[in-house]
């Protein structure tokens, strides 16, 4: 409880730099993490290089450039909804969110088939022909199941900070005075995208 | 933040961002299967590092926020290579 002697502020303090400064920092945080990935990535690569250009083949392109499109323009549509919410349009925030997190959903269901094909052919961590792959084989799919599947949980908690983000839009608690939280979720969403931009060519497009 | 201009970005400006991204992925694809030895994979991740600098930029607003965001992730950015750089000159002198 606050102390009953300081009444002089009805409002609660409040600092959207401190709050997208925090943002980012965390950001920092999960660029390292997969900073980290990337760097096993190359140095496995750079000591299999055979195998892994043997084993990118088992990926599709199709797919894999359907889904950095997607990306692509759901973090278009975040960026188009904090302008909309600076111009104080409302109902186009809310279209833009619910737009990205469909586009979202898209990207999710993509995967799941893509997995799934990869799956039905018993390849998934841990299964009897990963096991008796050759040792670049293995690193190639491991890496991707493990990346790619990162990826993922960042994108299903992207979902979730949008739709947190899209109910208050529409409650009013964030408006055009007051959408920190927009721009962070905004913030965030960005960075799914920007480490899937890195994700594509190392995957799937290995020459 | 409430005493800070803010820079609102059009809409129009953002599908041509997008529309710039997107050339930006199919030319990555469409490069692959050009014969380059070793500068596919180079000329990938370049392609892949300006799209990357262009979400930062202007979908993440780095461009039009207050300085301090921007210098602050090229310092990690700068931290990140310079750990890329040292890691290699292990693998490639041990």
């Amino acid at each position: 409880m606050e102390t009953i002697t300081t009444p002089h502020h009805a409002d609660a303090h409040r600092d959207d730099t401190a709050a997208k400064l925090g943002m980012w920092l965390f950001i920092f945080t999960e660029i390292l993490l997969f900073g980290g990935l990337f760097i096993v990535y190359s140095v496995y690569r750079f000591k299999n290089p055979v195998a892994f250009e043997l084993a990118h083949h088992e990926l599709s392109i199709t797919m894999g450039l359907i889904n950095t499109i997607i990306l692509l323009v759901s973090s278009a549509t975040v960026a188009i909804s904090i302008s909309a919410m600076q111009k104080n349009d409302k109902k186009m925030t809310m279209l833009m969110l619910g737009i990205t997190l469909l586009l979202a959903l898209v990207f999710l269901v993509n995967k799941y088939f893509e997995w799934g094909g990869k799956f039905e052919h018993g390849m998934y961590p841990g299964s009897e022909l990963m096991k008796n792959l050759s040792n670049g084989d293995m690193l190639f799919f491991s890496l991707y199941f493990f990346m790619t599947g990162l990826h993922a949980v960042h994108i299903i908690v992207g979902m979730i900070l949008l739709a947190i983000t899209l109910v208050k839009v529409k409650t009013g608690a964030v408006n055009t005075g007051k959408y920190a939280l927009l721009e962070n979720s905004g913030l965030y969403w960005h960075l799914v995208d920007l480490i899937w931009i890195f994700l594509f060519p190392l995957f799937y497009l290995i020459h | 933040m409430s005493d800070e201009k803010h820079h609102i970005s059009s809409y129009l400006s953002h599908i041509m961002v997008l529309m710039g991204l997107i050339v930006l992925t199919v030319i990555t694809v469409l490069i692959t299967s050009v014969e380059m030895g070793p500068y596919n994979t180079a000329a990938a991740m370049l392609i892949a590092s300006i799209k990357g600098a262009i979400v930062l930029l202007y979908f993440m607003h780095l461009r039009f926020d207050n300085k301090i965001y921007g210098v602050m992730v090229a310092i990690v950015i700068a931290i990140f290579a310079a750990v890329i750089v040292v890691t290699f000159f292990d693998y490639l002198y041990r």
